[in-house]
């Protein structure tokens, strides 16, 4: 049998690897995703007081620690059973659409965009951030620079850095907001709507309107018919900050919806030895292995499953753009609730409707008059010893679980971050990429390689993104062995190509 | 093109926000790509190895490492950039010592049990754990073994500055490397760029009294006066014994300093020297005529109310601390 061993150089979890196997005739036997490092952070937050858990669990990843650091508040406002003020809650909400806004930009621009603006086929050497600023010009170059920029000073502002804030607090936010950063917020958030309709034209220009495109989005090769995962408000709308999370089937209607407080009884963890990363899947469905269906318990937590968990959108102009996602697949509503759209190339265009939303929900949040309240904090009188948080985080729900000692001190920490929700699904894009690409033993490289990437920034750069950061192709290196380990040929791309 | 100098940008065990960092840089970013040839950054790891290897000796102009070490790759490329770089700078609280994921130096025994086995959401009937080794229908699956132990670049290779900070601040990165740029003298070999040579207290607008303290505060147990100094109030805040540089961004929204500069000019060990602060702070009531073991017994119940010394105290400097990562 064949060997096919692809090594991404990806460093945030660890440095993931491809092993493919093919049969008899050439054809994919299977494909197997590992991540073969482990950092430990459940481990070695046991003994560390709580309170620290926000600026701690910020370092595991410097791409969203935002997303960390208030799952993490949120996780200890339920530890040390209090809740926060109304405005601190605001505030949070306030920084983390500033986040969103600047994540997805970056997404966008940097990281997974690059495939659909330039093209799957277009050289690596042009597919990133300066071949983006090539095909739409220098001054879309300076909009993503100055929309980074301007979010990151919000962040900064209200979160005390902008990388790794520190003032999340149980009970609140350790400082208020004043009426002069305010205004400069809602300048910034207005900026913001507008720069996010500019980039869903510029999708709709260089995606929709063409149909060597369309087509590509539309098409089945990482089309995977999985529940989907996502938080909503109590009308069953989006939100990124708090809610029940609500599960929806492969062929649309409600299946679960619970408090992120009851995640262990709705969610578990399969292991597989050759591999640190676990598999989340729906508890009472069960883990059938990496199958989709509505039999199996994979699911997929990524800005494309929380549209399609949400009866609508709680803002005006991204509830356009949501019908328009769905109007395009053809999808219908039924007594069930509307069908999901699982096109995976579609999470890109999701993502975009997500940045118009935050930036518009950001404006509301700025423009709330209780967003100035002095009010910021309520003073703990328990330790109850456990306490379970959760957002969505840009690249899938993402779950603190602490319990503590009578003095605040870890004794235990489970967390299930946004990347390890779609580790299923990604291993299942990554085999039927390979399938596609490879048969009768013919490799076709530059196709297989391409669709490999493109499986890996659909869900997450968090497994990628170094290699997409500047000047930014992913380089992968396949080998192909025969079944002694020799290796009979290798393909290699050039991060540089 | 030929004669810009060369710049190389390598990630070693880290987060990614010192990329975030480095990215916002802004609009400098364009200063950046004007003044350096990139060669080699994190996503040609594999395959540019050979071409640097290629490369003769001290050939890059400079090298920004940032991220612990933890595998035998990381410190191989470390190797390799020290000998092909004129400089070579450890970039970030993590290549500096250790950063918090060397905090996974606490837990020598590792982490596979307690993630693998005993997690709320992990049943695991079969009590699979991760294996070097594993045999699959179509063959052998390898996987590298868990690497407990976080260390500083400087246990593997000379470096020659080091900018400090989790993750260093975009002004002060620039303040590094401009310097760099425009060719202008640098301080003398393995001294910090782009920060201070005090402490964060230096450049903290708190107000500061002559004042002991009888116990200590966890954070979420008072709300600090927003004009006064957190330590003053109770809250351990480790600006005495952290590098200035940031602009006590923490305290400036009412949150202690966490140490992510590492500690300052001329101190090795940043928890030796908050330890020797708070000494001299701490108010343990009269003494006279106490026996030691009375003396200690009240030091004490003034550190009983802060539970996690070696978390607080070493949080970013655990693997460069005078403990090299492993408390007793
Ligand atoms: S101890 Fe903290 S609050 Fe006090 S002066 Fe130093 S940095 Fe400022
Ligand atoms: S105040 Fe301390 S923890 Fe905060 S950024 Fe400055 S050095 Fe780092």
């Amino acid at each position: 049998m064949t060997r096919l061993t692809i090594d991404p150089i990806t460093r945030l979890e660890g440095h993931g690897r491809i092993e493919i196997f093919l049969g008899e005739h050439g054809e994919v036997a299977n494909a197997y995703f590992q991540v073969p490092e482990l950092r430990g952070f459940e481990r070695f937050c046991v003994g560390r007081h709580a309170e620290e858990m926000p600026v701690i669990t910020s370092r595991i990843c410097g791409v969203c620690p935002e997303a960390h650091h208030l799952a993490s508040v949120k996780a200890l406002d339920e530890l040390f059973g209090v809740e926060p003020p109304p405005a601190a809650k605001k505030i949070r909400e306030l920084l983390y659409m500033a986040f969103f806004v600047t994540d997805h930009t970056t997404h966008f621009y940097a990281l997974g965009g690059p495939d659909f603006i330039l093209g799957p086929d277009a050289p690596p050497s042009e597919r990133n951030i300066l071949g983006v600023i090539r095909k739409l010009g220098a001054e879309a170059g300076k909009k993503v620079i100055a929309c980074r920029s301007r979010n990151h000073r919000v962040i900064q502002m209200l979160g005390g850095r902008a990388v790794h804030p520190s003032a999340g607090l149980p009970g609140g936010w350790s400082k208020p907001v004043s009426e002069e950063e305010r205004r400069e917020i809602e300048a910034i958030a207005r900026q913001n709507v507008d720069f996010a309709l500019f980039s869903l034209a510029a999708f709709d220009d260089l995606v929709l309107k063409n149909p060597a495109h369309l087509a590509l989005v539309t098409s089945d090769i990482y089309l995977h018919r999985t529940y989907s995962m996502g938080t909503v408000d109590g009308e069953n709308r989006l939100n990124l900050y708090d809610g029940m999370i609500r599960v929806v089937a492969p062929e649309g209607g409600e299946t679960l919806k619970y408090h992120p407080r009851e995640y262990a009884d709705h969610l578990a963890e399969h292991v597989e030895p050759w591999t640190y990363l676990k598999f989340p899947y729906l508890r009472k469905i069960g883990w059938k292995g990496l199958v989709d269906g509505s039999g199996s318990g994979v699911y997929v937590a990524s800005p494309l499953s929380r549209l399609n968990v949400a009866a609508a959108m709680a803002t005006p102009r991204a509830q356009e753009h949501f019908e328009r996602l769905y109007e395009t697949f053809g999808c219908r509503t039924t007594g069930a609730g509307r069908e999901p759209v699982h096109h995976r190339l579609a999470t890109h265009w999701a993502r975009l409707i997500e940045l118009l939303y935050a930036a518009e929900r950001m404006l509301a949040l700025a423009t709330d008059p209780e967003i100035t309240s002095p009010e910021v904090r309520r003073m703990p009188e328990t330790i109850r010893g456990v306490g379970i948080g959760s957002v969505e985080a840009p690249r899938g729900t993402l779950t603190h679980h602490y319990e503590t000692d009578d003095r605040g001190i870890l004794t235990r920490v489970n967390l299930i971050v946004g990347t390890t929700n779609n580790h299923a699904a990604i291993a299942m894009s990554i085999k039927r990429a390979a399938e596609k690409f490879i048969t009768g033993g013919t490799v076709v490289e530059e196709g297989m390689l391409n669709r490999i990437e493109m499986a890996f920034r659909l869900y997450d750069p968090c497994l990628s993104c170094a290699t997409h950061s500047l000047p930014g192709a992913m380089p992968l290196e396949v080998r192909i062995r025969d079944r002694q380990g020799e290796v009979v040929r290798t393909l290699r791309r050039d991060g540089t190509g | 093109m030929a004669n810009k100098p060369q710049l190389s940008i390598y990630w070693a065990a880290s987060c990614g926000g010192c990329e975030i960092a480095i990215l916002n840089l802004h609009e400098r970013l364009l200063d950046l790509d004007a003044a350096f040839d990139l060669v080699f950054c994190p996503c040609l790891l594999d395959t540019k190895k050979k071409d640097i290897e290629a490369l003769p000796d001290r050939s890059i102009a400079l090298t920004l490492v940032n991220g612990a070490l933890r595998t035998g790759e990381n410190r191989e490329m470390a190797r390799l950039l020290r000998r092909k770089s004129q400089l070579l700078i450890g970039f970030g609280a993590c290549a500096h010592q250790g950063g918090i994921p060397a905090l996974a130096n606490l837990d020598p025994a590792g982490p596979l049990p307690a993630i693998y086995l005993e997690g709320p959401t992990t049943p695991n009937p079969a009590r699979t754990l991760p294996l070097p080794e594993t045999t699959v229908p179509e063959g052998t699956l390898q996987l590298p073994p868990f690497l407990g132990r976080v260390a500083p670049l400087a246990e593997e290779v000379a470096v020659d500055y080091f900018i400090p900070g989790c993750p260093p601040e975009p002004e002060q990165v620039w303040k590094a490397l401009d310097p760099v740029i425009q060719g202008k003298p640098l301080p003398p070999l393995g001294s910090a760029l782009g920060a201070g040579r005090s402490a964060v207290c230096a450049e903290c607008g708190r107000r500061k009294r002559e004042k002991k303290i009888s116990r200590f505060h966890r954070t979420w147990e008072i709300v600090p006066d927003p004009e006064q100094c957190l330590l003053d109030q109770g809250l351990v805040c480790m600006g005495p014994a952290t590098r200035d540089g940031c602009g006590a961004l923490c305290p400036q929204v009412s949150m202690p300093c966490t140490g992510c500069y590492g500690p300052p000019e001329g101190v090795a060990d940043q928890g030796a020297a908050m330890v020797a602060a708070l000494g001299s702070i701490l108010d343990i009531g009269p003494i006279t005529g106490l026996s030691p073991e009375e003396i200690a017994a009240r030091i004490d119940e003034v550190l009983g109310s802060l539970p996690d010394a070696a978390g607080t105290f070493y949080k970013y400097s655990l693997a460069g601390s005078l403990l090299k990562g492993r408390l007793p």
